[in-house]
Protein backbone atom coordinates (compact mmCIF):
# COMPACT_ATOMS: atom_id res chain seq x y z
CA UNK A 1 0.00 0.00 0.00
CA UNK A 2 2.70 2.28 0.00
CA UNK A 3 3.49 2.28 -3.73
CA UNK A 4 3.02 5.73 -5.57
CA UNK A 5 0.52 4.72 -7.42
CA UNK A 6 -1.81 3.68 -4.58
CA UNK A 7 -1.11 6.70 -2.53
CA UNK A 8 -1.81 8.97 -5.93
CA UNK A 9 -5.25 6.87 -6.01
CA UNK A 10 -5.89 7.25 -2.46
CA UNK A 11 -5.82 10.51 -2.49
CA UNK A 12 -7.42 11.15 -5.77
CA UNK A 13 -10.13 9.10 -4.90
CA UNK A 14 -10.84 10.23 -1.59
CA UNK A 15 -10.65 13.94 -3.55
CA UNK A 16 -13.71 12.89 -5.55
CA UNK A 17 -15.77 10.49 -3.32
CA UNK A 18 -15.64 13.63 -0.56
CA UNK A 19 -15.87 16.85 -3.03
CA UNK A 20 -18.76 15.26 -4.64
CA UNK A 21 -20.56 14.84 -1.19
CA UNK A 22 -19.89 17.78 -0.56
CA UNK A 23 -21.36 18.88 -3.91
CA UNK A 24 -24.36 16.87 -3.05
CA UNK A 25 -24.72 18.40 0.13
CA UNK A 26 -24.65 22.02 -1.27
CA UNK A 27 -26.07 22.42 -4.48
CA UNK A 28 -29.36 23.51 -4.84
CA UNK A 29 -30.75 21.29 -7.56
CA UNK A 30 -32.12 17.57 -6.89
CA UNK A 31 -31.35 16.31 -10.02
CA UNK A 32 -27.81 18.47 -10.13
CA UNK A 33 -27.55 16.65 -6.64
CA UNK A 34 -27.83 13.06 -7.68
CA UNK A 35 -25.77 13.33 -10.34
CA UNK A 36 -22.67 14.04 -7.68
CA UNK A 37 -24.37 11.62 -5.66
CA UNK A 38 -23.62 8.87 -8.71
CA UNK A 39 -19.99 10.70 -8.66
CA UNK A 40 -19.66 10.26 -5.02
CA UNK A 41 -20.75 6.13 -5.51
CA UNK A 42 -17.92 5.47 -7.98
CA UNK A 43 -15.33 7.21 -5.71
CA UNK A 44 -16.02 4.70 -2.98
CA UNK A 45 -16.46 1.66 -5.87
CA UNK A 46 -12.56 2.75 -6.88
CA UNK A 47 -11.58 2.94 -2.82
CA UNK A 48 -12.69 -0.76 -2.75
CA UNK A 49 -10.79 -1.91 -5.60
CA UNK A 50 -7.70 0.46 -3.90
CA UNK A 51 -8.34 -2.43 -0.70
CA UNK A 52 -8.35 -5.08 -3.39
CA UNK A 53 -12.45 -6.00 -2.80
CA UNK A 54 -13.01 -6.48 -6.47
CA UNK A 55 -16.15 -8.16 -6.05
CA UNK A 56 -17.58 -5.06 -3.75
CA UNK A 57 -16.02 -2.66 -6.35
CA UNK A 58 -17.81 -4.36 -9.02
CA UNK A 59 -21.12 -4.62 -7.24
CA UNK A 60 -20.71 -0.77 -5.60
CA UNK A 61 -21.01 -0.05 -9.68
CA UNK A 62 -24.02 -1.93 -10.51
CA UNK A 63 -26.51 -1.56 -7.40
CA UNK A 64 -25.68 2.14 -5.85
CA UNK A 65 -24.55 3.82 -9.57
CA UNK A 66 -26.81 2.10 -11.10
CA UNK A 67 -29.89 0.89 -9.37
CA UNK A 68 -30.15 3.09 -6.14
CA UNK A 69 -29.42 6.62 -8.37
CA UNK A 70 -31.78 5.11 -10.95
CA UNK A 71 -34.17 4.98 -7.96
CA UNK A 72 -34.08 8.26 -6.38
CA UNK A 73 -33.99 9.79 -10.06
CA UNK A 74 -37.22 7.85 -10.73
CA UNK A 75 -38.26 9.08 -6.87
CA UNK A 76 -37.37 12.88 -7.98
CA UNK A 77 -39.59 12.72 -11.31
CA UNK A 78 -42.68 11.57 -9.72
CA UNK A 79 -42.85 14.26 -7.16
CA UNK A 80 -43.17 16.95 -9.57
CA UNK A 81 -45.15 19.93 -7.95
CA UNK A 82 -43.02 19.65 -5.17
CA UNK A 83 -40.37 21.50 -4.22
CA UNK A 84 -37.48 20.97 -6.54
CA UNK A 85 -35.19 22.40 -4.39
CA UNK A 86 -32.37 21.17 -1.79
CA UNK A 87 -32.82 23.86 0.83
CA UNK A 88 -32.28 23.03 4.82
CA UNK A 89 -35.11 23.09 7.21
CA UNK A 90 -34.20 25.02 10.45
CA UNK A 91 -32.28 22.48 12.35
CA UNK A 92 -29.30 23.65 10.17
CA UNK A 93 -26.86 24.44 12.74
CA UNK A 94 -27.39 22.12 14.96
CA UNK A 95 -27.51 19.11 12.05
CA UNK A 96 -23.83 20.83 11.27
CA UNK A 97 -22.49 21.07 14.96
CA UNK A 98 -23.81 17.30 15.54
CA UNK A 99 -22.43 16.21 12.24
CA UNK A 100 -18.56 18.12 13.18
CA UNK A 101 -18.76 16.87 16.43
CA UNK A 102 -19.52 12.92 15.21
CA UNK A 103 -16.47 13.54 12.93
CA UNK A 104 -14.10 14.67 15.49
CA UNK A 105 -15.18 12.05 18.06
CA UNK A 106 -14.38 9.26 14.89
CA UNK A 107 -11.58 10.55 13.77
CA UNK A 108 -10.01 11.31 17.18
CA UNK A 109 -10.68 7.46 18.30
CA UNK A 110 -9.28 6.22 15.14
CA UNK A 111 -5.87 8.02 15.31
CA UNK A 112 -5.53 7.24 18.81
CA UNK A 113 -6.34 3.46 18.76
CA UNK A 114 -3.43 1.76 18.33
CA UNK A 115 -4.59 -0.93 14.80
CA UNK A 116 -1.16 -2.77 14.82
CA UNK A 117 0.97 -2.98 12.33
CA UNK A 118 -1.40 -3.61 9.42
CA UNK A 119 1.02 -4.39 7.15
CA UNK A 120 -0.76 -7.42 5.06
CA UNK A 121 -0.79 -8.97 1.87
CA UNK A 122 -3.99 -7.51 0.04
CA UNK A 123 -6.99 -10.47 -0.73
CA UNK A 124 -5.94 -11.60 -4.44
CA UNK A 125 -9.45 -12.35 -5.83
CA UNK A 126 -12.36 -12.24 -3.77
CA UNK A 127 -15.59 -13.32 -5.84
CA UNK A 128 -14.89 -16.97 -5.16
CA UNK A 129 -13.90 -16.61 -1.68
CA UNK A 130 -17.34 -14.61 -1.04
CA UNK A 131 -19.38 -17.06 -3.05
CA UNK A 132 -18.66 -19.66 -0.71
CA UNK A 133 -18.70 -17.93 2.35
CA UNK A 134 -22.01 -17.11 1.39
CA UNK A 135 -23.10 -21.08 0.65
CA UNK A 136 -21.25 -22.24 3.41
CA UNK A 137 -20.74 -20.08 6.46
CA UNK A 138 -23.60 -17.37 5.95
CA UNK A 139 -26.35 -19.84 4.19
CA UNK A 140 -29.00 -18.33 6.87
CA UNK A 141 -28.15 -14.70 6.26
CA UNK A 142 -28.07 -15.57 2.84
CA UNK A 143 -31.66 -16.47 2.70
CA UNK A 144 -33.27 -14.36 4.76
CA UNK A 145 -31.96 -11.55 2.64
CA UNK A 146 -33.52 -12.99 0.20
CA UNK A 147 -36.72 -13.08 1.87
CA UNK A 148 -36.04 -9.63 2.53
CA UNK A 149 -35.54 -8.39 -0.77
CA UNK A 150 -39.61 -9.98 -1.83
CA UNK A 151 -40.87 -8.60 0.96
CA UNK A 152 -39.28 -5.09 0.17
CA UNK A 153 -40.22 -5.16 -3.53
CA UNK A 154 -44.01 -6.46 -2.50
CA UNK A 155 -43.97 -3.77 -0.11
CA UNK A 156 -43.05 -1.04 -2.74
CA UNK A 157 -45.24 -2.52 -5.34
CA UNK A 158 -48.28 -2.30 -2.72
CA UNK A 159 -47.49 1.46 -1.55
CA UNK A 160 -47.18 2.88 -5.06
CA UNK A 161 -50.47 1.02 -6.25
CA UNK A 162 -53.17 2.82 -7.82
CA UNK A 163 -56.42 2.21 -5.66
CA UNK B 1 -1.45 4.57 3.45
CA UNK B 2 -2.96 3.03 6.21
CA UNK B 3 -5.95 2.22 8.22
CA UNK B 4 -6.37 5.72 9.27
CA UNK B 5 -6.44 7.69 6.13
CA UNK B 6 -9.32 5.36 4.82
CA UNK B 7 -11.12 5.52 8.56
CA UNK B 8 -10.56 9.58 8.55
CA UNK B 9 -12.31 9.63 5.16
CA UNK B 10 -15.29 7.19 6.16
CA UNK B 11 -15.78 9.42 9.09
CA UNK B 12 -15.55 12.67 6.99
CA UNK B 13 -18.28 11.24 4.46
CA UNK B 14 -20.29 9.93 7.62
CA UNK B 15 -20.19 13.32 8.62
CA UNK B 16 -21.35 15.21 5.09
CA UNK B 17 -24.47 12.03 5.06
CA UNK B 18 -25.57 12.95 8.59
CA UNK B 19 -25.42 16.44 7.67
CA UNK B 20 -28.15 15.74 5.02
CA UNK B 21 -29.95 13.42 6.62
CA UNK B 22 -30.32 15.55 9.64
CA UNK B 23 -31.16 19.08 7.92
CA UNK B 24 -33.03 18.80 4.22
CA UNK B 25 -36.03 20.10 3.81
CA UNK B 26 -36.88 17.35 0.97
CA UNK B 27 -37.38 13.81 1.68
CA UNK B 28 -35.61 12.45 -1.04
CA UNK B 29 -32.74 14.73 0.18
CA UNK B 30 -32.58 13.12 3.03
CA UNK B 31 -32.61 9.72 1.65
CA UNK B 32 -29.39 10.95 -0.35
CA UNK B 33 -27.65 11.52 2.98
CA UNK B 34 -28.56 7.80 4.48
CA UNK B 35 -27.16 6.32 1.20
CA UNK B 36 -24.03 8.83 1.89
CA UNK B 37 -23.81 7.07 5.34
CA UNK B 38 -24.19 3.95 3.91
CA UNK B 39 -21.54 4.03 1.75
CA UNK B 40 -19.36 5.80 4.29
CA UNK B 41 -19.93 2.21 6.80
CA UNK B 42 -19.61 0.27 3.77
CA UNK B 43 -16.04 1.78 2.96
CA UNK B 44 -14.76 1.32 7.01
CA UNK B 45 -16.22 -2.09 6.95
CA UNK B 46 -13.84 -3.01 3.63
CA UNK B 47 -10.80 -0.87 5.41
CA UNK B 48 -11.29 -3.17 8.26
CA UNK B 49 -11.22 -6.19 6.70
CA UNK B 50 -8.21 -5.37 4.67
CA UNK B 51 -5.70 -4.54 7.19
CA UNK B 52 -7.07 -6.12 10.35
CA UNK B 53 -8.81 -9.71 9.34
CA UNK B 54 -6.81 -12.48 9.00
CA UNK B 55 -6.21 -13.34 5.49
CA UNK B 56 -9.07 -15.51 3.70
CA UNK B 57 -11.80 -14.70 5.87
CA UNK B 58 -13.31 -12.03 4.18
CA UNK B 59 -15.59 -11.68 6.87
CA UNK B 60 -16.13 -7.72 6.33
CA UNK B 61 -16.64 -7.85 3.22
CA UNK B 62 -19.54 -10.67 3.35
CA UNK B 63 -21.18 -8.14 5.64
CA UNK B 64 -20.48 -5.26 3.13
CA UNK B 65 -22.65 -8.03 0.54
CA UNK B 66 -25.38 -8.02 3.08
CA UNK B 67 -25.22 -4.10 4.12
CA UNK B 68 -25.40 -3.00 0.33
CA UNK B 69 -28.22 -5.74 -0.26
CA UNK B 70 -30.87 -4.41 3.18
CA UNK B 71 -29.27 -0.59 1.84
CA UNK B 72 -31.09 -1.57 -2.08
CA UNK B 73 -34.47 -2.97 0.20
CA UNK B 74 -34.24 -0.46 2.45
CA UNK B 75 -33.99 2.73 -0.55
CA UNK B 76 -36.91 0.68 -2.78
CA UNK B 77 -39.02 0.98 0.31
CA UNK B 78 -38.15 4.68 1.00
CA UNK B 79 -38.80 5.92 -2.00
CA UNK B 80 -41.81 4.53 -2.71
CA UNK B 81 -43.27 5.99 0.50
CA UNK B 82 -42.33 8.99 -0.54
CA UNK B 83 -44.00 8.79 -3.62
CA UNK B 84 -47.33 7.73 -1.46
CA UNK B 85 -46.79 10.54 0.72
CA UNK B 86 -46.50 13.03 -2.35
CA UNK B 87 -49.95 11.47 -3.91
CA UNK B 88 -51.72 11.78 -0.75
CA UNK B 89 -50.14 14.93 0.56
CA UNK B 90 -49.08 17.04 -3.11
CA UNK B 91 -46.15 17.39 -0.43
CA UNK B 92 -42.55 15.93 -0.09
CA UNK B 93 -41.43 18.94 2.46
CA UNK B 94 -40.56 17.33 6.10
CA UNK B 95 -41.72 20.77 7.69
CA UNK B 96 -45.51 20.07 6.52
CA UNK B 97 -45.64 16.54 7.25
CA UNK B 98 -45.80 16.58 10.96
CA UNK B 99 -48.72 14.68 10.93
CA UNK B 100 -47.47 13.52 14.17
CA UNK B 101 -46.94 16.84 16.53
CA UNK B 102 -48.62 16.71 19.57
Amino acid sequence: MEDAGSVVAFWALAALTLGAAVVTAAVRDLVRAVVALVLSFLGVAGLFVLLSADFLGVAQVLIYAGAISVLIVFAIVLTPRAARDNAETAMLWPALAIAGALIGLVIAVALATDWGDGAREGFRETASAIGEALLNRYVLPFEVASVLLLAAMLGAIVLVRED
Amino acid sequence: MGLEHFLVLSALLFGVGLFMALSKRNIIGILMGIELMFNAVNLSLVSFARFLEAAERLSGQVFVVFSITVAAAEAAVALALAVAIYRRRESVDVDRINLLRW
